[in-house]
């Protein structure tokens, strides 16, 4: 039967630029990270932030390709950032500007982390307002770095207080 | 000082750590760079959609008869 451990979290107490989990162990099957956020930043609605996996920020066209559709109520767009970043464009994060105390909801879920082969991820982002419009994201993101996933990092804007973080690992025995 | 926070999950310690001038300049350029690339596919998507409309209104039908006509 699987199971779903929380391996670690962390609310913030101040803002903070990114939070990262390290030494994430080699022992589950999946990954789970939850993620409720707002920013400090931003004139809009909401703001983009970025996954990056065991710190690898190198060159364009080197670790990272993502892909993701959007939708706010009133538009959609869809886009692929396949080799333009150093980065998964991921979480569409709360921004400032936004009705006062509403934090998204971002969910992210990588198998097979451990592998030896290149890591996907599949994301699902809703930002809150508690106003007409929102947004709802869905995204695939793919690292192409053949080692365990051992670190994950949430950056790219400025995380508000009360922001929380929580990394799951599932097993499937 | 903008700071960062790493959760070391051997351990299960959080620290939070202060931005160094680099990483604080990192951050912005990649912010705006991916501010700069949802405004463009936001753009984009606007002006479909506005050529889409233009296009209906040119042949004088609706969006739903359009699906009509193309079922």
């Amino acid at each position: 039967m699987a199971t779903y451990t929380l391996i670690n979290s962390n609310v913030l107490s101040s803002s903070a630029a990114s939070v990262t989990f390290s030494a994430i162990p080699a022992t589950y099957t999946d990954l789970v990270l939850r993620i409720s956020a707002r920013s400090t930043l931003g004139a809009g609605e909401v703001v983009s932030s970025r996954i990056i996996v065991n710190g690898d920020e190198g060159a364009v066209n080197t670790y990272y390709s993502s892909i993701y559709v959007s939708g706010n109520g009133t538009s959609a767009s869809s886009g692929l950032t396949s080799d333009q970043a150093p980065w998964i464009f991921g979480s569409t994060i709360t921004a400032n500007a936004a009705t006062s105390n509403t934090f998204s909801n971002n969910e992210y879920y990588i198998p097979n982390y451990a592998g030896s082969t290149a890591k996907v991820l599949s994301g699902q982002e809703a930002s809150e307002n508690n106003a007409t419009t929102t947004t709802r994201n869905a995204r695939a993101g793919l690292y192409r770095g053949t080692t365990a996933i051992t670190q994950l990092a949430v950056a790219g804007t400025t995380f508000a207080s009360g922001s929380s973080f929580y990394l799951y690992g599932i097993s499937n025995a | 000082m903008p700071t960062k926070v790493i959760v070391d999950c051997s351990t299960g310690e959080t620290s939070i750590v202060e931005l160094t001038a680099e990483e604080i300049a990192d951050l912005e350029t990649a912010r705006l760079a991916a501010e700069d690339q949802r405004a463009a596919a936001e753009a984009e998507a606007a002006a479909k959609a506005e050529a889409k409309a233009a296009l209906l209104d040119k042949l004088g039908i609706t969006e739903d008869e359009a699906k009509l006509l193309l079922s």
